[in-house]
């Protein structure tokens, strides 16, 4: 964490939200390992992002224990977040986890009052999407699919991509460079569009 | 790795977490949402043999609002620890909370139609 700030912009810059605030949105950006979503919040966030580690524990049985005891182990993981004031009375947080199975209370936590989730997808492994997918739907949580282009040579078209994850077809699919401010912003403006017509 | 019948050690992660919590189980989400906004309240003095966790929040939490996760964020704590946290100095009438998500998941429009146009602000 930087904690050495170095001109007087950065020592103004307070950590807080402004005092006006009375409203907090959240929105899930979720996706595998890898598919950007780090990226994509800090690409939005008026704060550095932050992270913390958070310990999972995990009942696994041995098979070959002829006693079939289950142990537990313990895990962790990093939940990323980062802030964005879109009015002066409104504040939205991004959170970002990975979309694994073990990790469920995370999700429950992460679900809770979420307006929807922002599933991040590298066409190039779409099959890693599919447990995301499961835990999206487990929680009710309404989606967009913001495709991360990570190689512009390699074109999928949104139907291939469809196809491939099996999309209702009022899903929206975006294109997105989590890199860039303009394209994430993009891509979030598409889910609550969608949010919209669902809530209508 | 340990073999089965093995104690698995404990980490001291483990341990530290313990402490702070005293071994109490951490409460749910329903308790303070992740981006459930805290703030100390005014006048209000540090409780007597507050741990060093606990000191970290008040300090933190007396410049003004953040949300449950940044505090966590800022002091290195897992979300779950924070909130237990934050929880006791709430019941103890020490924070103010503001923006607490409903309880049911129902969606509000006004506010994704505040944040259609705050996102679309910056695009420009
Ligand atoms: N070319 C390209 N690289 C990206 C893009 N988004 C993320 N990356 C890179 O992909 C890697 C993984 O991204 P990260 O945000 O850490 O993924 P996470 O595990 O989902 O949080 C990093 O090295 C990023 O710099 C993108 O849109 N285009
Ligand atoms: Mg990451």
């Amino acid at each position: 964490m930087d904690s050495n700030p170095s001109s007087a912009e950065t020592a103004q810059k307070s950590i807080y939200v402004s005092s006006a605030v009375t409203n907090a949105a959240k929105i899930l950006v979720v996706g595998h390992f890898a598919v950007g979503k780090t990226t994509f919040i800090g690409s939005l966030s008026e704060i550095t992002p932050l992270r913390t580690e958070e310990k999972m524990t995990q009942a696994s049985v041995h098979v070959d224990d002829l006693r079939g005891v289950a142990d537990k182990t313990t895990t962790t993981v990093a939940l990323d977040f980062g802030r964005l004031t879109l009015s002066d009375d409104l504040v939205l947080y991004l959170f970002g986890t990975p979309g694994q199975q073990r990790f469920m209370q995370l999700w429950e936590d992460m679900a809770r009052g979420a307006l929807g989730a922002l599933l991040l997808v590298d066409p190039a492994r779409l099959e890693e999407t599919f447990p995301v997918i499961d835990l999206i739907e487990r929680y009710g949580l309404e989606y967009a699919i913001a495709v991360n282009c990570f190689d512009p040579a390699a074109t999928y078209s949104e139907a291939e991509v469809r196809e491939a994850l099996d999309l209702l077809p009022d899903t929206p699919v975006v294109y997105c460079d989590a890199r860039d401010q303009q394209s994430s912003a993009r891509a979030l403006i598409a889910l609550v569009r969608h949010l919209l017509e669902r809530a209508a | 790795m340990t073999t089965p019948g093995e104690e698995a050690p404990v980490t001291s992660d483990f341990v530290r977490s313990y402490v702070i919590t005293g071994g109490r189980s951490l409460p749910s989400s329903d308790e303070l949402a992740l981006h459930t906004l805290v703030t100390l309240a005014p006048e209000r003095t540090l409780p007597l043999g507050a741990g060093p966790e606990v000191r970290a929040i008040w300090e933190l939490c007396a410049g003004g609002y953040l949300s449950v996760a940044e505090v966590a964020g800022h002091l290195g704590l897992p979300v779950g620890v924070a909130r237990l946290l934050l929880t006791d100095l709430s019941e103890q009438g020490h924070l103010l909370r503001r923006a607490e998500p409903p309880r049911a998941q129902n969606v509000d429009r006004a506010t994704l139609e505040k944040v259609l146009h705050g996102l679309q602000s910056l695009i420009g």
